[in-house]
């Protein structure tokens, strides 16, 4: 399997307290890695790594290496990287823009002019975010004015409109109603086939339902990372064992 | 037993007087003034020139020159403040050196004005030799409301939520991107408010320009920005304190003048931030 990040040593420190311990990790190009642990565990700051949102943490600063397609992502260009590596946040975050304007803003950032053009890449993200159905009557409309579940599958469109590589999602769901979540998650297992999807959840038994493999974070380390159904069923360490089953964290 | 709405009866009744002692002599000076002047006020008062050493006439001269030199302060101090904002809240690094300069640009919006108009008078008058001139006072007027401006504009900034610049840079927005397109739209009702603010204090204020440009008289109209011109505050201390025997009429509708100013400027603050509340989406 093809590597779409490397990721070796990594240590990451805030200020004196240090985030990331040494976690060496792969993501393979078209998986869902699901990554778990308790809060505090390191894992948020594992996904924003990956595109560099920590950078804008004053205080931030790292060892090891993180490459991404073989290039170290500090040497790449920031913005083409944050082009490649979408990201989807854990509340939902339209920007104060219409419906339309939240997906073309990407577009439009990256020197699209032509209208033509970026009408068809709005509606094919809508379409792959499964929310074109419900909004293309109402395009101009403030995405405030959109529900909850409605706003996050508006994000995901926003993310795949820039056509990224891979997609990292940072606990999507933690703000949705049951069947908001399971529209979110039917629309990353779709999204598999095209992109690489690096998930962080709090809900263990959601990366239970979409995770190809999953690792397990504690107090900044990598603890373990298998194929999903190993993990659930046989982990290697206690610790992974206990926190699956819900006695900590 | 003792009763638990007294003492909270007690301090509402403390509150309500400090509020009235606030708004009763305000509201006294609004009523008086616009007793005593608005018998003065007439199309003649806000067209004319002033006649027979300013005991009659209009106070025409006055009018312009103060919507000049508020023009040249705004046009001077609304771009630099704006920018300087930009500046502080977006790029600069969160270090002593930067801190101590928020710091004195939050004092210097304390400073006395008269303290603005020697500085005005040292550096645009004398040493740049501008002489006294509409472009010396409206440089010093925008001076002064430079800190107005940089604090209001700056707290504008801050209060765009910090998510939205997150969103638009993880979709590869760049930095001077995602302040163009997120973050200022959001913040110019402040940004106007601040603006205006400062706008009201440049036309009220006298001292900046009683060194800088200010005439005692001068009957015709400014031609050129290196022109003298009167202006109200400084035509209402003249008439008040300098010239004898000025109709009580006259200084009355002159600070009627003004002060309708001022009150305009705020309103047209308070209906633009009211607009762009309405329109605020989050």
């Amino acid at each position: 399997m093809v590597a779409k990040f490397e990721i070796k040593d990594l240590s990451v420190w805030f200020g004196r307290t240090q985030a990331l311990k040494g976690v060496s990790v792969d993501v393979r190009a078209n998986e869902i890695l699901s990554v778990i642990g308790p809060s505090n565990s390191g894992k948020t700051t594992f996904l924003r790594m990956l595109n560099r949102l920590n950078d804008l943490n004053p205080d931030f600063s790292m060892g090891g290496s993180v490459e991404f397609a073989r290039e170290d992502i500090m040497s790449i260009d920031v913005e083409l990287l944050r082009r490649k590596v979408g990201m989807v946040f854990a509340l939902p975050l339209p920007l104060p823009l219409s419906i339309f304007e939240n997906v073309a803003y990407g577009v439009r950032m990256h020197g699209a002019r032509d209208g033509r053009k970026i009408s068809r890449l709005v509606e094919e993200a809508l379409k792959q975010g499964y929310l074109w159905d419900e909004v293309k009557d109402r395009l101009e409309e403030s995405a405030f004015k959109l529900s909850g579940g409605q706003q996050q599958r508006l994000c995901i469109a926003r993310t795949l409109a820039v056509e990224p590589e891979v997609i990292l999602f940072d606990e999507p769901c933690s703000g949705l109603d049951p069947v908001s979540t399971a529209k979110v998650e039917d629309a990353m297992v779709r999204l598999k086939e095209r992109y690489t999807i690096v998930l962080v959840t709090n809900n263990v038994k959601q990366a239970a339902r979409v995770g190809d493999r999953t690792a397990f974070f504690l107090s900044g380390e990598l603890i373990e990372i298998d194929k999903t159904d190993r993990i659930f069923t046989v982990p290697i360490d206690k610790r992974t064992d206990d926190y699956i089953r819900g006695k900590f964290g | 037993m003792r009763n638990p709405y007294r003492s909270q009866n007690i301090a509402f009744f403390f509150l309500l007087l400090a509020t009235l002692l606030i708004v009763v002599p305000v509201g006294l000076i609004v009523v008086v003034i616009i007793q005593k002047g608005l018998p003065a006020i007439s199309w003649q008062f806000l067209t004319d020139i002033p006649r027979q050493g300013m005991r009659a006439g209009g106070i025409f001269p006055a009018i312009v020159g103060t919507a000049y030199l508020v023009t040249g302060a705004i046009v001077f101090a609304l771009p630099i403040g704006l920018l300087a904002a930009i500046y502080l809240s977006e790029y600069s690094k969160d270090n002593i050196l930067n801190r101590l300069i928020k710091l004195s640009i939050v004092n210097l919006a304390g400073v006395p004005s008269v303290v603005y108009g020697l500085f005005g008078l040292a550096l645009f008058v004398i040493f740049f030799k501008f002489g006294a001139s509409i472009l010396s006072g409206s440089l010093t007027l925008g001076i002064m409301i430079l800190p107005i401006i940089i604090t209001t504009s700056r707290e504008a900034l801050e209060s765009v939520p910090y998510s939205f610049r997150e969103v638009s840079l993880s979709l590869g927005a760049s930095k001077w991107q995602t302040i163009r397109h997120i973050v200022l739209p959001n913040a110019i009702p402040g940004i106007l408010t601040g603006t205006i603010l400062g706008l009201g204090r440049a036309a009220g204020e006298t001292a900046p320009i009683l060194f800088t440009v200010a005439a005692f008289y001068l009957p015709q109209l400014p031609g050129s920005v290196f022109d003298q011109a009167m202006a109200l505050p400084y035509h209402l201390y003249v008439i008040s304190t300098q010239v004898p025997n000025v109709d009580e009429k006259i200084r009355y509708g002159t600070a009627l003048v003004l002060l309708t100013l001022v009150l305009f400027m705020n309103l047209v603050a308070i209906i633009i931030r009211y607009k762009f509340r309405k329109r605020k989406k989050w």
